[in-house]
């Protein structure tokens, strides 16, 4: 009976997955700023920070990079999603099914839904790294792509289903605990690197220069690891997101917002965290890492002489709770599931999408455990930047097909919305689009170097062009037969 | 009350950075920077979510 009644009240949440979001229900400003602050403060900067230290960033270029690559992704927000999203108050779902029709939106959905889960796995192996310590499980090293323990995997599920639990409430609640969250979380992050800063030799915010370059970001790497640049952090920070702004995933949640301009809400995501938890997080990393350096030595010079085995754990649950004590434990757990839950809310509305008879709450619950379960391989966290990169850049080229569609096609003479108007489960436009883009990454990734991080701005400007393209051609010849037909 | 509540989460947020402020100016060790925080940490969730409350914004 309880649970029946629990189930009725599960089934009753609103969440406007196939209708646009009335007036009564939009939000203003405040709401969105506490969301991007909980959602981009989050468990996997604490992994993303360290891997800059492991590849090798100097001090100028991690800075630079990520003031300037910040400021593209909030800008990508503003005037590429958030006007979409406010001027048509759907989800990115809905609104491909319009462009795309049923069934390719149903393709996308899958390929979408899947690598949300992935990524909300690596924010819940990042908070079991905490959850673990005090059973005193040993943590995955940076070469452990396979679970490495008994204990692991129970952790990793404990974090899981909790999280798993939460997202099947709801936006609501998942927004009410990342606003309440949001300012101790950072504050926390903050006060980690803060606090291990006398460690490394700073004394006075006059060091900090000195000893970032010496001892944090000094511009060497292991032996057998790559080394980025300015070009890799600017990229990689206005990027690291790119499934949510220029992808427009993000419509899912900017069309609650009463303006377009509440886009800019995401600076308050990205820099403090994809700034001020990167660098803080670096900072931890670094206090482990100069005490594998012999005596007589600089961090730059031993880094080359040794393999990426030989570099320490960047298990994050260990170095915040070494920093600021059981606080950087609870932190990390936290900051893993205010992230984890819109990854999976957003996940349980993508392949909601797919089946919209079953209640959104029952497909959320699969989705988490699923979730769990590749939470369970270290490689999702010792990968996370390649992953991320990845995910955006498979997910891009429909954003660019909606920009055009919502922006361009009634200036071109072009039909927008072209599957709902044939009423066609299948735009066969978009599909080309979306595959030989896609094509076209991974050839230049083999045949001429060019590294993940760097294929998204090409690929959506060949998105952007193809799309117009076939549309056209499309378009063009779906008229010819019409107009043959009256004949 | 729901002042009270507010001085009482704001001073949860100051114990939760000034120790590592303090550990940064060399004023305090890291153990006992580590229990003030956690102070701090305590004290923001027992009394945010009474007055910081998510839902009623998202309402606004």
């Amino acid at each position: 009976m309880k649970f029946e009644k629990f189930k009725s009240n599960l089934d009753s949440i609103a969440e406007y997955e196939s209708a646009p979001v009335p007036p009564s229900r939009l939000k203003g400003w405040k709401s969105f700023l506490g969301m991007y602050a909980g959602e981009h403060t989050a468990g996997t900067e604490f992994v993303i920070g360290p891997l800059f230290v492991v590849h090798g960033v100097t001090a100028f270029d991690l800075v630079t990079g990520l003031l300037l690559g910040n400021l593209m992704a909030v800008l990508s927000w503003a005037f590429l999603c958030a006007p979409i999203a406010t001027g048509t108050r759907l989800t990115l779902y809905k609104k491909l099914e319009k462009i795309c029709g049923r069934n390719l939106a149903r393709i996308y959905n899958l390929v979408n839904g899947v690598m949300f889960c992935f990524l909300a796995g690596s924010m819940i192996a990042v908070s079991a790294t905490a959850v673990g310590i005090p059973f005193g499980i040993e943590m995955p090293g940076l070469g452990d792509w396979m679970p490495t323990s008994i204990g692991w995997i129970l952790a990793v599920f404990g974090v899981g289903l909790v999280i798993t639990v939460v997202a099947v409430l709801g936006y609501d609640q998942i927004a009410r605990f990342s606003n309440i969250a949001a300012p101790w979380m950072i504050l926390v992050f903050l006060g980690a690197g803060l606090a291990v800063l006398p460690e490394l030799g700073v004394k006075s915010f006059g060091d900090f220069w000195q000893v970032a370059n010496e001892k944090i970001w000094v511009g060497a790497t292991a032996g057998d690891v790559s080394k980025f640049t300015f070009w890799h952090v600017m990229f990689f920070a206005w990027f690291a997101n790119m499934a949510m702004h220029i992808g427009m995933s993000d419509m899912s949640i900017l069309r609650y917002a009463k303006k377009w301009q509440h886009g800019f809400a995401s600076a308050a995501g990205v820099y403090l965290g994809h700034f001020f938890a990167w660098m803080a997080a670096g900072i931890l990393y670094a206090v482990v890492l100069i005490q594998i350096v012999p005596q007589g030595m600089t961090l730059a010079g031993y880094l080359p002489t040794i393999g990426s085995d030989q570099m320490p754990s960047v298990a994050p649950g260990p170095l915040a709770t070494y920093a600021i004590g059981i606080s950087g434990a609870i932190c990390v757990i936290v900051a893993g599931w205010t992230t984890a839950n819109p990854t999976i809310y957003r996940a349980g509305l993508a392949i909601q999408a797919m089946m919209p008879r079953v209640k959104r709450w029952k497909v959320t619950l699969a989705v988490g455990l699923f979730t769990t379960v590749a939470a369970c391989f270290p490689a999702l966290v010792m990968k996370l930047l390649d992953f991320v990169a990845l995910y955006g850049l498979i997910l891009m080229p429909m954003g660019a097909v909606i920009f055009m569609d919502y922006h361009l096609f009634g200036k071109l003479g072009l039909a927008a919305d072209y599957a709902e108007k044939q009423q066609s489960n299948f735009n066969p436009a978009a599909a080309l689009t979306w595959f030989i883009t896609l094509v076209a990454a991974v050839l230049l990734n083999i045949f001429m170097g060019v590294e993940i991080f760097f294929l998204g701005l090409p690929g959506w400007f060949l998105a952007a062009m193809l799309y117009v393209a076939f549309s056209k051609a499309l378009q063009k010849r779906e008229t010819m037969q019409t107009g043959s037909a009256t004949v | 009350m729901r002042t009270f509540l507010k001085i009482l989460s704001f001073l949860g947020l100051t114990l939760t950075i000034l120790p590592s402020i303090l550990v940064f100016a060399g004023r305090m060790e890291l153990q006992n920077q580590h229990h003030w925080t956690l102070a701090g940490t305590v004290l923001w969730f027992a009394t945010a979510p009474f007055w910081l409350d998510g839902k009623k914004k998202l309402e606004n």
